[in-house]
């Protein structure tokens, strides 16, 4: 509303001047921000988004309460006092098994698992993708209907079969294997994504570079990769938040002390020795979630850039 | 000397035949002009020549030189894409430069070359610029500078052209031919735009379905085509094709249609025309004349439909022998429609085709 009164006074002010054409509506159409239409629309989208919102925020609240004021038992309540001890305890003191130095010693293996994995996984699907889309080879079809029906066999049927073949090989329960996992099972939708963003440049830019005489690696790193920031913004997203998010592979392939965060979390989480800390287990949660929730927030802004970069046609 | 040959080229993808045993055989420093609709096979020809498509069969022959199995970079090729296909990260100056870099050119050589291909085409001032920041006509340019400080005996054109507006087109047309005068290059260049042919080649060859049509120089293509499609295809407004059978009179013969008699007897056929043959006559727009006098014959009359003013030029539109043909009289001479107008025809540059097999008779 404030707006509309905001365009009547530009109006009048154009009438103001003497000799100015004013005949007729001035400024762009007013838009009644009360209509109908946008009460539901964002009427529905706020109770929503409030709705998904709220086990985030018992949680938050929660974790920042001392014991006395959980076991009262009003969860929605905000802490009378606030205080961080459980956030430092699930980080640097909860114990599980026989260690007791807390939520730390499982981000920095997540972190040894997923850094590698990623930059691994992304390396070899891209040159992929890359080869399938651009240098034809016999057999090319087939490769890639192989590496696709990968994508569609659940993970489960594979474990133990894995378990075998990492154990002939002598890194079962290392992190090398355990990266390799990953990177595997990475290599289905990497590859697909990869080769289906190499696909959509012009073929002739391709074309041209063979022409200039560039060979496979240098048309890979001279003309493809300095196109694609996007689509390796993406397949790092992915990549980060999957394997991040691992639980399954985590607590099959590795020993107890490679177990990655997730893994930890649910060992902190799920003990049954002693008082449940509630503040100490939602605060754990939120720290295992911090990392997906960092990347979307950083590589989201990085996403829309490397998009805009992209788009100026060559 | 031949500067590239093409010894029965085969292609196919799967079952389907896109080149069909081609032969042809192009001279040094001739510009010859590929031309046809699209998927008639021409740029499939024009990518076999620059090594970026496997042949099925066959052999490619540049500079006497078998390259049927090379690299692209090594078969002495320059190559101008329709998209223009420059890297769009890199400046104009660094596009122009790749290729030489990628071959390990001193880099004091390099310099000299783009000095010299950005002053031939006028893109000094662009040098520093990126693709996103050219026009259509200046990014064009660039890319034929990319084929230009390769120093390459033959220059390869893909629709070079048809990214850009009608006014650019024929400028940087006009840009091309120099090009070719002063370099002396074998060039090749495929096009759909017969304008483009007509006014560039040194010789043209028109495809279809993967098979040469025929191959000739622009104006032996213009009035002598040598088959149906050929005759069709090009020339604008299209040849007036009339359906009729051969007959003897008096010692003269005529092309048969719908009632109307052409007397055929000026026209310089390669064998007689045989008396009973289905033909077909074609007649270019600019052969036919409106005579003002009763000199022609009166069995050629027609009623001028439309008028379509072209300026220089003003196009006719009538009915004669129960169809519609089109003529060319010159622009200052203005017949409304409805007119009565008698059509004589020049007949010596006429064309009569087989009616069965469309070969030129």
């Amino acid at each position: 509303m404030l707006k509309l009164v905001a365009n009547n006074t530009i109006v009048s002010e154009y009438e103001a001047v003497p000799g100015r054409v004013t005949s007729g509506p001035h400024g762009p159409k007013p838009r009644r921000i009360l209509s109908r239409r946008n009460i539901v629309v964002y009427g529905t989208l706020i109770v929503v988004a409030l709705y998904y919102l709220l086990p985030l925020y018992v949680m938050i609240m929660t974790s920042l309460k001392g014991m006395p004021e959980i076991r009262i038992g009003n969860i929605f309540a905000p802490p009378v006092e606030i205080t961080f001890e459980p956030w430092i305890k699930a980080w640097a003191q909860a114990c599980t098994g026989l260690n007791c130095d807390g939520l730390s010693r499982g981000f920095w293996n997540s972190v040894r698992i997923t850094v590698p994995s990623v930059i691994i996984s992304i390396a070899v699907a891209s040159v992929n993708g890359y080869a399938l889309a651009n240098w034809r080879f016999k057999g090319a079809d087939l490769f890639f209907a192989i590496l696709i029906i990968g994508a569609f066999i659940p993970y489960q049927v594979m474990i133990y079969p894995i378990v075998i073949v990492l154990r002939e090989m002598g890194i079962y329960g290392t992190l090398t294997g355990l990266i390799m996992v990953h990177t595997i099972f990475g290599m289905p939708i990497l590859t697909l994504l990869f080769r289906n963003y190499f696909a959509g440049l012009p073929e002739e830019l391709f074309k041209a570079a063979r022409v200039d005489g560039a060979g496979f690696w240098t048309i890979y790193f001279k003309i493809m990769l300095p196109m694609s920031l996007p689509i390796f913004v993406v397949a790092m997203i992915l990549q980060v938040t999957g394997i991040w998010n691992d639980f399954l592979f985590g607590v099959v392939f590795t020993r107890p002390e490679y177990y990655p965060m997730t893994v930890q979390l649910n060992n902190i989480v799920n003990s049954v020795q002693g008082v449940k800390e509630y503040n100490v287990n939602m605060a754990a949660t939120l720290l295992t979630g911090l990392v997906p929730l960092t990347i979307y927030f950083i590589s989201g802004r990085l996403f829309v850039r490397g998009i805009a970069a992209g788009a100026v046609k060559g | 000397m031949t500067s590239v040959s093409v010894r029965d080229l085969s292609l196919n993808f799967g079952a389907v035949t896109v080149l069909d045993r081609l032969n042809l055989d192009i001279n040094h420093g001739e510009f010859l002009v590929l031309l046809g609709s699209s998927g008639c096979g021409k740029s499939t020809l024009l990518n076999c020549i620059a090594g970026l498509l496997d042949v099925s069969e066959g052999q490619i022959f540049i500079k006497d030189r078998n390259v049927t199995w090379e690299e692209p970079k090594d078969r002495g090729i320059g190559m101008v894409f329709q998209s223009y296909a420059l890297y769009p990260q890199m400046s104009v100056e660094k596009n122009l430069s790749f290729g030489l870099q990628v071959a390990r050119v001193p880099q004091a050589e390099i310099d000299k070359r783009v000095a010299r291909a950005s002053e031939i085409l006028q893109i000094q001032p662009l040098l520093k610029r990126k693709p996103a920041e050219l026009s259509g006509g200046q990014r064009q340019r660039v890319a034929i500078g990319r084929a230009l400080v390769r120093d390459v005996d033959v220059f390869l054109f893909d629709e070079p052209l048809s990214n850009l507006d009608a006014k650019l087109r024929s400028e940087l047309r006009v840009e091309i031919k120099r090009l070719h005068q002063s370099l002396k290059n074998t060039m090749i260049y495929v096009t759909h735009d017969q304008i483009e042919a007509l006014t560039l080649a040194d010789r043209i060859a028109v495809m279809k379905g993967g098979v040469i049509q025929q191959l000739a120089d622009p104006m032996t293509i213009y009035n002598a085509p040598e088959n149906l499609f050929v005759a069709g295809f090009i020339g604008s407004p299209s040849m007036n094709f009339f359906r009729g059978e051969v007959a003897a009179k008096d010692g003269r013969s005529f092309v048969q249609v719908d009632g109307v008699a052409f007397d055929v007897s000026a026209y310089p056929a390669r064998a007689g025309l045989q008396p009973g043959q289905k033909v077909v006559l074609g007649l270019r727009p600019e052969h036919v004349k409106i005579d003002e006098a009763a000199a022609g014959d009166a069995a050629h009359q027609a009623v001028v439909d439309i008028e379509e003013p072209m300026g220089a030029d003003n196009l006719l539109w009538l009915t004669l022998a129960g169809q519609s043909m089109s003529v060319r009289i010159a622009g200052q001479r203005r017949y409304k429609p409805g007119t009565n107008v008698r059509l004589s025809f020049d007949m010596g540059v006429a064309s009569i085709f087989d009616a069965a097999s469309e070969n030129r008779l």
